[in-house]
This record gives C-alpha cells, sequence and structure tokens, in this order.
C-alpha cells in the first residue's frame, strides 16, 4: 500500500490496549480511527512481550492472558471497522492549512486526520543491537536485523547469533542457500523450539552447519563489507569467523522513534499532558497510555482506558466542531447500541 | 538493606534496599536508569545486571524461564541475572551488582 492516501476523524499511533480501547471511545462518538503500528500485529506489549502471562488488574476480568486481553479489544471494536495498518512506523506528522494533521509512515502511506492520538506505549518495538564498535557501519549491506529475501543471502557466509525462534528458523531456512553458518550462541542450550534445536544439531554432526558456543566480540572488514566476525568462547579465547553477514536476534527493544521528531514538549520520553483531556503541549495531539505523563501518573491498562474516554470527548469538539455532545450510557441508549451493532 | 549498584559508567550508588521488592524494583524506585520494559514479568531481558561474585551463591541460580530469557540478553557472563527475578532479603543486605549495557541503552 506504499504511497496509499487516506482521510479519517482521528490516527492512533500504537494498537496496544490502549490504543485499541480508543477506538471504542472514539466510536461511541461516530468518530472513525486509523490505527498504526510497528508489529504485525494489534496488542503491542501484550502481544509482543507477554502473550501467555495473566494480568489480574482489567477491572471485572479477574484473569486472562496477554493475548486474551488483546483478543477481547478487537472483539469489542469490531463494529466500529477500524484501519489498521501494520508493520509500519509513524515517521512524519505535518499540519495542513485546514488545521488537519498528514501522518505519514515510513512505508510512505498517508494518512489525514484531524486528531492524533498517542498511544506508542514504551515506543516502537525495534531489534535489539549489539554492542559493537563500528556496527553501523555494516549495517548497509553486511548486517541485517531481519530477513526480508532469502535469495539475498544466496552464497553468503553467515554467521546468526542468538538462541531464539528467530536465530533458529533463519539458520534452518537460510541453510539451503548459504554457503556456510555459524550459530553463535553463549550456551549449548536454546529457548528456541525443541525440533528446531534437533534439527540445527543435526547439520552441525554432520558438519553441514558451525555452531560456536560463544559471543560477538567484533566486526572486521572494510567500505561496510563485513569479511569475518570476531566472537569470544570461554573455552577456546577469540575466533575469527570468515563471513558476509551478521544476522543478530537478540528479540526486540522499545525506542521512542521519530514521535521525538513531531514538536511535543517531552520529559525523560514521556509526554506530558494535562489530566482534562490527555492533550500534549500541541493542540490536537493527545498522549494516552504509557506514553503519557502527568503528576500521580500510573503505568497501568486501565489508566490508559480511563485516559482514552476522556480524550475521546475533547477529540470529538476538534473533529465535530459546533455539534454538541449528548453524554449516554451503553446500556440505555439506542443510538449507542446502533453504533455498537447489537439493535 | 543496602543494594550497592555500578552504573555503566562506572559510578558506584548505594540505594535502600526492602526486602520482598525484587532488585529491579529497587533500583528503578531509587531513578536509576533500568529499561525493565516488561515491567518485571521476566518477559524481556533488559533488567539485565551482573551479580558481584562473592554474592553469587546467596542469590542462587537461575530459574529455568529466567534462563531462557537471558537468551535475549547482550553480553551475558556467568553472573549475568535478570533483576526482576531477584528478591531482596536480610541475607542479600549489602550486595553489590552492576548494570549490564542493555539494561540502559
Amino acid at each position: 500500500m506504499t504511497g496509499a492516501q487516506h482521510e479519517t476523524d482521528v490516527v492512533i499511533i500504537g494498537a496496544g490496549p490502549v490504543g485499541l480501547f480508543a477506538v471504542f471511545e472514539l466510536g461511541l462518538l461516530g468518530l472513525k480511527a486509523h490505527l498504526i503500528d510497528i508489529l504485525d500485529r494489534p496488542g503491542g506489549q501484550c502481544a509482543e512481550l507477554y502473550p501467555e502471562k495473566p494480568i489480574y488488574d482489567i477491572p471485572a476480568v479477574p484473569m486472562c492472558t496477554g493475548q486474551e486481553l488483546t483478543d477481547r479489544l478487537m472483539e469489542q471494536i469490531k463494529a466500529f471497522e477500524p484501519t489498521f495498518h501494520f508493520q509500519e512506523m509513524a515517521e512524519r506528522l505535518e499540519k495542513l492549512p485546514d488545521d488537519r494533521w498528514k501522518l505519514t509512515t515510513d512505508q510512505g502511506v498517508a494518512i489525514t486526520a484531524r486528531v492524533v492520538v498517542i498511544a506508542a506505549g514504551g515506543g516502537s518495538f525495534v531489534p535489539k543491537k549489539p554492542h559493537l564498535e563500528g556496527l553501523e557501519q555494516f549495517e548497509a549491506g553486511s548486517v541485517f536485523y531481519a530477513v526480508r529475501k532469502i535469495d539475498a543471502f544466496r552464497g553468503k557466509r553467515i554467521v546468526i547469533a542468538g538462541g531464539g525462534d528467530s536465530a533458529l528458523d533463519w539458520a534452518l531456512n537460510l541453510h539451503p542457500v548459504a554457503e556456510r553458518i555459524t550459530v553463535v550462541h553463549h550456551r549449548d542450550g536454546f529457548r528456541a523450539a525443541p525440533a528446531s534445536v534437533e534439527a540445527m544439531r543435526m547439520l552441525v554432526d554432520k558438519g553441514a552447519m558451525d555452531f560456536k558456543i560463544a559471543q560477538l566480540d567484533s566486526l572486521h572488514g572494510a567500505d561496510g563489507a563485513l569479511s569475518s566476525v570476531r566472537v569470544k568462547s570461554k573455552t577456546d579465547g577469540l575466533i575469527d569467523i570468515p563471513a558476509d553477514t551478521l544476522l543478530p536476534f537478540f528479540g526486540l527493544t522499545m525506542k521512542l522513534g521519530p514521535i521525538a521528531d513531531f514538536g511535543l514538549n517531552l520529559h525523560e520520553n514521556l509526554i506530558p499532558v494535562d489530566t482534562e483531556k490527555f492533550e500534549s503541549s500541541v493542540s490536537s495531539i493527545f498522549a494516552i497510555g504509557d506514553i503519557n505523563t502527568y503528576p500521580g501518573k500510573l503505568k497501568l491498562i486501565l489508566s490508559g482506558f480511563h485516559e482514552g474516554a476522556l480524550m475521546a470527548q475533547a477529540a470529538f469538539a476538534y473533529c465535530r466542531p459546533g455539534e454538541r455532545l449528548r453524554f449516554q450510557y451503553t446500556t440505555s441508549s439506542s443510538d449507542l447500541q446502533k453504533k455498537l451493532g447489537v439493535r | 538493606m543496602k543494594v550497592i549498584v555500578t552504573g555503566i559508567d562506572g559510578t558506584v550508588k548505594e540505594i535502600e534496599g526492602k526486602a520482598g521488592w525484587t532488585l529491579m524494583e529497587i533500583i528503578r524506585d531509587a531513578g536509576m536508569p533500568i529499561k525493565a520494559e516488561c515491567g518485571g514479568a521476566c518477559a524481556c531481558a533488559t533488567c539485565h545486571v551482573y551479580i558481584d561474585d562473592e554474592w553469587l551463591d546467596a542469590t542462587g541460580a537461575r530459574s529455568e524461564e529466567e534462563e531462557d530469557m537471558i537468551d535475549l540478553a547482550l553480553e551475558v557472563e556467568d553472573n549475568s541475572r535478570l533483576a526482576c527475578q531477584i528478591e531482596m532479603s536480610e541475607s542479600l543486605d549489602g550486595i553489590r551488582v552492576k548494570l549490564a549495557r542493555d539494561a540502559v541503552l
């Protein structure tokens, strides 16, 4: 969808639980929303960090997992038909002459909306980078944090660092095309699925793949082209592995990213907001959930839900200027029940 | 109850611990930089610390869950632990730990 243009009432950055529930509160007021998220699915931290872990402090839900919470929120907002833009990062924000915002993603998708809601939690999930000197110079052509096209690695000598599913899956999937694969991991044990570990060990036993119990030490090469990866082994000291490519798989970490350049006041990477509207220092840009800060702030999902409800009231005033907002309950309002698709 | 924390720049800070709190919570509460992205659920590895050698016995061994999660840490050493998995107690009074770079940067 590169280059696609969209228009909506509200664009929400972040499809975690708070961003999802904001769709509900906006929807009740008749406002449409688009959501942008760097992950490939909804749920944010709930989906990425603890899909299987229990959550006990959602009101009236004694226990649910991060994934269950996400699934239930998706069901709750279904009637409002939000549009999701997954695996995209909100990159640039411009104010248009008509006071609307134009948000452009790193994939070139542009969304025009009167209101921007930042529900980005701890920031964008981005690959964790090893602390290696000169890493940046190799990132253009030799060090990758994801595999997009297997064919790009044909005939390469590849070092894969890490012990999770990404590391092992790619070791196995790239094995048929690579000239040589060396898996580097700090221990002789893996958190990856046992079947993948077994398949890797069989290849290693056959001499078709290398496995070093070691840690990355340094990168060597010239002009951005890697020639070897030096690893440090407890038993064998420093070892140079001839390599064209390094694929480090150490999971994801959260970075604020381009939001830092949106022109908002920031306090220690958080967005200060008022507690009436949860609006940032820039009018019609709101911040809800873990990304915001105010006196007494608690980083709880339930706080983010409350913040979304109050934000929606203020967003309505921007999106429907001059219209009176009627306060209604879902229990009794036929208008709200129609919006929810239950009447 | 004291916890002595060395930052990634080498500065040493003595902070007040409390029994029953995790080491991660104590470090975070003291205002020291520690990402602890998952909030203490042993679901990331961004509260990675190194335990001073003489305190290794007192802190015990990593659980299997922690062992798996440490696979996502960088610059892992034998004394690497996730600070959210160590609960403060009298026997740890005075413990010395060093923040790992991936817990901060």
